[in-house]
């Protein structure tokens, strides 16, 4: 129990999918315009992760693994698919996020309207696929996995919040004219990674 | 006008980019003549990606794997082709089938095009250069899900013929490689003083005291690293300033 609390906590402050490995950058710089729309997206982001990860570890452990395939027939123990890996998690992502853009659409029209323009883009930030990727790297258990993807999730909610926060504040600073903008945001970001890093000493 | 706003304006751009793509009938094509292999207009969609629309300092495409691939030079120029071989091939494979491809599932449709190309490249990368695949980790899988290939599929590719798709996916490689290329040479210089693997700064400056720089060898270097690149950008081209 204690290992699994580790995990989640590793995952939000200390393994950041944005401050530590510095994932999901796209969307992050793209959509912390507005604090608004940026815990629309996060949310989302959380949303899907949870969905995906133990979606893909499923995939992983019961068909690509080496000898995943054995619950089928003894023969097929000594098959490895792994290197399928890359097509059938990304496909996965995006059949989720189809589907789930699809059932929003339909059935909670008004979150779709709040949500609607950040689904698609979900299926492309790689902090979701980076996540599944690590949870094969890592060789995580279900739970483990389930765990570790919330955490993923919540980390880069909590960054993109206080990104967006920044700049709203940042309207009222002189920041030089070339430097405005992306320039700037680049610049706060990696001091906010400098300050992430503090965690990296804490052991857990 | 604001950053945001213009940001706002280029999410939208895309979005009509895309609407355009997908009301396209495949009746209204008008039979156009030939045009030559390198008319001046395929010379700047090769050329524009290296500086005035950088994929990375302008189209904000494809961060991620540019702070994390570039602590030394030879992994960030391994990527950069990597990637230009992808986004290349990933173009003109859905230009080719731009008609064929059902608006409602394209995404999943392109995903697994890249997906297959990017499989080649991992593929490539473990039976050649082991340990350069090795340093790259995870971040050769992530090509696919590289904004860039994303972001020039839906706005490029779904709307071009395939030569200029072809095209646009090489410029677009080679800006992102440009970026990559300086951020790792600065990285590797400070953090490391060597530069491809040889050593640069000689051994009396380090007898003098000369440190390397530890903060260099970290990803939020390569933040301070392309940001100063967009300011320094951006003052020489006033333009930028508000185009992106």
């Amino acid at each position: 129990m204690y290992e699994l609390i580790n995990i989640f906590i590793r995952a939000i402050f200390i393994e950041n999918v944005i401050f530590a490995f510095f994932l999901g950058m796209c969307s992050f710089l793209a959509v912390s315009k507005k604090i608004k729309t940026a815990s629309g997206l996060g949310l989302a982001v959380i949303f899907v992760m949870v969905l995906t990860t133990p979606l893909n570890y499923f995939i992983l452990n019961y068909m690509l693994g080496e000898g995943a395939l054995a619950w089928i027939h003894p023969s097929l123990a000594s098959v490895d698919l792994t290197f399928l890996a890359f097509i059938l998690f990304i496909s996965t992502i995006a059949g989720a996020v189809q589907l789930v853009e699809m059932s929003v659409e339909k059935f909670m029209p008004a979150l779709y309207a709040s949500l609607g323009i950040f689904l698609p883009l979900i299926t492309v930030n790689c902090s979701i696929l980076g996540t599944s990727l690590f949870m094969q790297e890592r060789q995580y258990t279900f739970a483990e996995t389930a765990v570790f993807s919330l955490g993923a999730g919540v980390g880069f909610f909590l960054a993109i919040v206080l990104l967006a926060a920044i700049r709203e504040r940042l309207r009222y600073s002189n920041v030089p004219q070339p430097l405005q903008g992306l320039g700037i945001a680049m610049i706060i970001t990696a001091l906010m990674g400098l300050a992430f890093l503090s965690f990296s000493g804490i052991k857990l | 006008m604001n950053e945001e706003e213009q940001l706002m304006s280029e999410e939208e751009q895309l979005t009509t980019v895309r609407e355009e793509a997908t009301t396209v009938t495949p009746s209204v094509v008008p039979v156009k003549k030939r045009e030559a292999l390198f008319s001046k207009k395929n010379v700047q969609t090769l050329r524009d990606p290296l500086d005035d629309s950088n994929p990375v300092t302008v189209q904000v495409l494809g961060i991620c794997s540019a702070l994390a691939v570039t602590v030394q030079m030879k992994p960030a120029l391994i990527m950069a082709l990597g990637v230009t071989f992808v986004v290349a091939f990933s173009n003109l494979i859905v230009s080719m089938l731009r008609r064929t491809i059902p608006t409602r599932i394209r995404i999943i449709v392109q995903l697994i095009i890249v997906a297959m190309l990017v499989t080649i490249v991992d593929q490539l990368l473990k039976a050649y250069m082991f340990d350069i695949s090795k340093k790259l980790s995870v971040f050769v899988g992530l090509i696919i899900t590289n904004c860039i290939v994303m972001g020039r599929l839906e706005a490029f590719a779904l709307a071009q013929r395939p030569w200029p798709a072809f095209l646009d996916g090489i410029g677009n490689g080679l800006g992102y490689g440009l970026i990559l290329l300086v951020v790792a040479f600065f990285r590797e210089l400070f953090g490391a003083g060597t530069l491809f693997g040889f050593k640069v700064v000689p051994q009396w400056a380090y007898d003098m005291g000369y440190v390397n720089n530890g903060l260099m060898v970290l990803p939020p270097a390569a933040l301070f690293v392309i940001g100063i690149y967009i300011w320094w950008q951006r003052s020489r081209n006033r333009k930028l300033i508000n185009a992106s």
